[in-house]
Formats: structure tokens, sequence, C-alpha cells
């Protein structure tokens, strides 16, 4: 596969070829597809790797990708303050079981971003210490962001439990 | 009648039985400046531990964005933190152009960095003045808000709004700056300056302010990478991290400016720290005026017929040009598909926008990247042994805002 010039997906590719499914360098970031069932792994690799050393997770967002299968994309995009470098990688989620492995026993700035995504995809992190809604109230149904929520939608709005 | 027996000695060091209790503060408290709960575990007055409970100013920005053009998605923008309202413009502005592969014309380059700085000067008088209230004093916080309606009088002259500004436009903005604009700026540059020097005069050495904020809030290094913390708090343990500097964008690299950095990461640090890029940031706004004086007159948006309406001259004498500005009011840009993330060095950190097109004139994803949000995580681990009233100044210098944490 290719690595697209950068030296992170060259050495990412070298370690582990079978987890990376699909590779490209869209507008200038580095962006690797990685099996779901592999995200923990791939992402201890990068983060303690010598020369790779992504210190930072920065961002962790998910899309919705409503007919196609599977259906959603967990985006998470790294950075090296050492070496001054960014990576997206990206991980496909079925609709049906919609849950992939926490990433917060490796960098607790997961923990926050990932309890947004459950609240706003209804993703599950399988392993995450405190999964509640992070924006919304706990009796809100449904997930908002997902592209069959309709945005007109109304729903009584009650305070959160103590 | 027989006197009660006297207590035996040990019973006055006997541990008696106590409970650590659950305070409620917020969502609405005189003393935040931000609308958010806190779940407060105190032994006595020491904080145990503490659940942030955010989300109360969330109003779907990101859903609102997927459903009009890529133009309606900029007044949003301006309501993410609206202290500083031109830097969110700056970056989602900046990410639409990195999907279209526009180059944006130096001037305008340059009045994006002049007006962002702006901005940036503002929100840190806001996060000043705010701070300096809640730990009750009022004059330093007339003098930062006083400061903050010059850096807004600034932005009202260019743009024609104070608060929610809309100034830029994709691969430009919306107007070259005033005439007049830059004599005004130079008058009210030393009026900043003196301010924020009264600001720091009552403050900086006062006994009260540097008691309260020394070795409070303090967090190591390895928790703020940890928690991906950006901006000044990351600064202040001594991580020199700016992307004006890392990954220098519009004319950044161009601009001479010092990166201010901290030793212990307390709260003291963090007021030192964001004082000082005021002063950077004042900097850099006198280079921008002599650059756009020197420069004189130029393009301020790029030619492409994909974000810009054609000349009115031209709309009304041909047909064409007819149909593109129909096209271009009734539909808006289409972008062409695929994604990308664009970060930029807000006031509290890196502000970042990862956007989804699918090819039509309607964004598949937006999302925003709120260094509010993220900063705010580890405060938790930032109040743990400490008392009640330090979380006060904690959350101060944390400057959550709501607008932008919420989105």
């Amino acid at each position: 596969m290719d690595d697209h010039g950068s030296p992170v997906l060259r050495a990412l590719l070298d370690a582990m070829p079978d987890a990376v499914l699909e590779t490209h360098a869209q507008h200038g970031d580095s962006t690797a597809v990685v099996d779901a069932a592999r995200i923990v792994e791939v992402m201890r690799f990068l983060r303690d790797t010598p020369e790779i050393e992504f210190d930072m997770l920065t961002d962790v967002t998910a899309v919705d990708y409503l007919g196609e299968q599977p259906r959603f994309e967990m985006v998470y995009h790294l950075y090296s303050l050492g070496k001054n470098r960014r990576l997206r990688v990206k991980a496909r989620v079925e609709q049906e079981a919609a849950e992939i492995d926490t990433l917060s026993p490796l960098w607790s700035s997961a923990n926050w971003m990932e309890r947004e995504v459950w609240d706003m995809y209804g993703i599950r992190f399988k392993g995450h210490p405190d999964l509640r809604r992070l924006l919304l109230y706990e009796e809100f149904e449904g997930h908002p962001l997902r592209k069959d929520y309709p945005k007109e939608k109304r729903q009584p709005l009650v305070g959160p439990r103590n | 009648m027989a006197s009660a027996p006297p207590l035996p000695e040990d019973d006055l060091e006997r541990d008696l039985h106590t409970e650590h209790q659950i305070l409620n503060m917020g969502p609405s408290h005189p003393a935040t400046h931000g609308t958010v709960k806190f779940l407060i575990e105190l032994d006595g007055e020491t904080i145990v531990d503490l659940d942030v409970q955010v989300g109360y100013l969330h109003r779907g920005f990101e859903k609102e964005c997927e459903s009009g053009s890529w133009y309606q998605a900029i007044p949003y923008t301006d309501r993410l933190c609206y202290t500083s309202s031109m830097l969110c413009n700056v970056g989602f502005c900046m990410a639409v152009e990195k999907l279209l592969e526009l180059e944006t014309p130096e001037r305008c380059q340059w009045l994006r960095v002049l007006a962002g700085e702006i901005a940036r000067i503002s929100d840190h008088l806001t996060r000043l003045g705010a701070a300096a209230l809640e730990l009750q004093a009022m004059t330093p916080f007339l003098y930062g808000i006083e400061a903050r309606e010059l850096t807004y009088d600034l932005t009202e002259l260019l743009c024609g709004a104070r608060v929610t500004t809309n100034y830029l436009r994709i691969g430009g903005v919306k107007h070259d700056m005033p005439p007049g604009f830059t004599s005004a700026a130079r008058e009210m540059i030393p009026k900043i300056r003196a301010l924020i020097a009264d600001y720091g005069a009552v403050v900086t050495q006062n006994r009260i302010f540097v008691d309260r904020l020394k070795g409070t809030g303090v967090i190591s290094k390895e928790d703020c990478i940890d928690y991906a913390v950006t901006g000044p708090i990351l600064r202040s343990v001594g991580v020199p991290y700016d992307i004006r500097k890392d990954q220098p964008y519009l004319v950044y690299d161009q601009v001479d400016f010092d990166v201010p950095i901290g030793e212990v990461g307390d709260n003291y640090d963090r007021y030192l720290v964001v004082v000082e890029e005021m002063h950077q940031s004042l900097r850099i706004v006198e280079q921008c005026l002599t650059h756009l004086e020197k420069t004189g007159p130029g393009p301020v948006n790029v030619d492409d017929p994909r974000v810009r309406w054609p000349a009115k001259g031209r709309v009304f004498n041909q047909m064409e040009e007819l149909i593109q500005q129909f096209k271009s009011v009734t539909e808006g840009p289409r972008v062409p598909a695929g994604e990308a993330y664009l970060a930029i060095e807000s006031a509290n950190g890196e502000l970042g926008f990862y956007l989804v097109s699918d090819g039509s004139a309607v964004p598949y994803k937006v999302r925003c990247r709120p260094p509010s949000l993220i900063n705010v995580a580890p405060l938790p681990i930032m109040v743990r042994g400490d008392m009640l009233a330090d979380l006060i100044p904690t959350f101060d210098f944390v400057n959550m805002i709501g607008g932008e944490c919420d989105r």
C-alpha cells in the first residue's frame, strides 16, 4: 500500500500490514483507515513507538454514512509534540453492533470526546469507564447527529438527574 | 446533683465520624463565567472529587451546519467562541478553503491576522476582567472591560459588528479595511497598553490576588499532554506549543512575535502567560498595520467563480454571469468531495475544523474541535486537594466559553 511519502504511514504499514485497510493523503492530511477490531493495538503502536511518538489524541469524532456498509466511521486525529506531525486514523463501525474499543486507557482525552460521540452518534465504547451523555441530558431519546434523526424533531426538555 | 464526669484525655483526640459532602454548584452561579454545573465532593472545605457537567448551551451547531450552505455556517461560527468570534471565522473559512484548494490573496491574509489578533486580545481581556471580578475585585474588571471595549470599537470599525462579526468569506474577507482604520488603530493601541498596565498595577503584585493564584490549580506537563490540553494552559507548564509558530498559517511566519511560557503550571503562571500574549498580539497588530499601509489597496478576495459573485456590471450584461450569480445566491458554492482537518491557534488553544464534503452545496459533516471543552476535562485533577474557593480562579483561567464548549 502507498505511504504517500509519510514516514509514519510507512512505519505503520511495515509493522501491521494487515491492520491497515487503506491510506490516503488528501489535501496533505496523512490518513490511515484501519481495522476497527485492532484500533487499540494500532493506536498503542502509534503512541509508543519512539520515532513516531504521537503523544496527543487531539480529536475524536464520527461520521454517519447512512446507506453505506459499514455505516459509521470513527475519526481520530493524532498530534506529536516532539515531531510536530499530525495523523488521521479512521475505522469503520457496523450499524448493528455500533461498538468499538475505547481509547481512554491510552489517552485521558479520549474519555470526554468518546462520551460526546456516544451522545451524538450512539456508538458504544467497550471498556469506557464512564459512558454517560456529555452535552445532552440523560433522558434524551436518540442520537441527534445521526443522519436519520430529523433536524426539526423536538423532545420535552427535562433536567438531568442528580 | 452530681456534675458530669470530666472527659478522658484521649476523647479530645478521638476521630469523629465525618462524611464527605456533595455540593451542587451551578448551572448558573454568580462566580463562574460560563453555564456549567459542578458536583463537588467535599471533605470540609477540601475538594475530594469533582464532576463537571457541560452542555447547557448546546444549540446543535454541527446539525445546523449540515442543513445549510457552506456560507450559512459562517455566522454560526461567530457564536462558538463569542469573545473571539473572528478566530472561529478564520478557522472555518480556512478549512473550507483547504477542501477547495484555494490560495487567498496576500492582503486578505494580513487582514485576517490583524482581525484575529484583535479578537485574541479581547478574549484575553474578557478572561482577565471576569477573573478579577469573580475574585471580588471590581477595579481591575473595569480596566479590563474598558480595554476590551476599545478592541470591540476596532472590530466594529473593521466589519460593522462588535461581537458577531461575520467578517470572513470563503476565499477572502467581506471588504478591505475602511479609510482611517489604521490611524484609529494606532491611537487605540497605546490606550489598550495603558489599561493593561493599569490592570497589572492593581493585580500582579496584589497580596490577595497572588495568594489565591499561586500554587492553585496546578497541572503537570504529562497530564496536559494526556488530556490534549492546548493554549495558555499547556504553555503555562513550559511547553512552547503554539500553532502559529509550529505550523504557521496565513502570514504568521512573516511577523515577529514570541511565545511566552510558564514554569509550574499554576493559575499565576497562566495569568502571566495571558498578559504577555496580549502584548505579543499588540506587536503583531502593529506589524500588520505597517504592512497594510505600506502595500496599499489590493484584492482581498480570490478571483474564483466557485466562491465569488461576478461583478455587477457583468451580471447585468451577460447571460452566463447572470446564471452564475443566480446559482451562487440560491445554492452557494459546491465543494469537491473529500475531507480535511485544519487547526488554528485560537485564544484558548487548538481550534480545529474537520470537514467532510460529499460534493454537494451542503456540508456533509462539520466537526469543531473545541479547545474549551477539551481544556475543561482535566479540571478535576487541577482542583483535587485544593480548597473549594480555589475552584473559582482555576475555572476562570481555564476560560471555558460555553458557546464553544457546548456548541
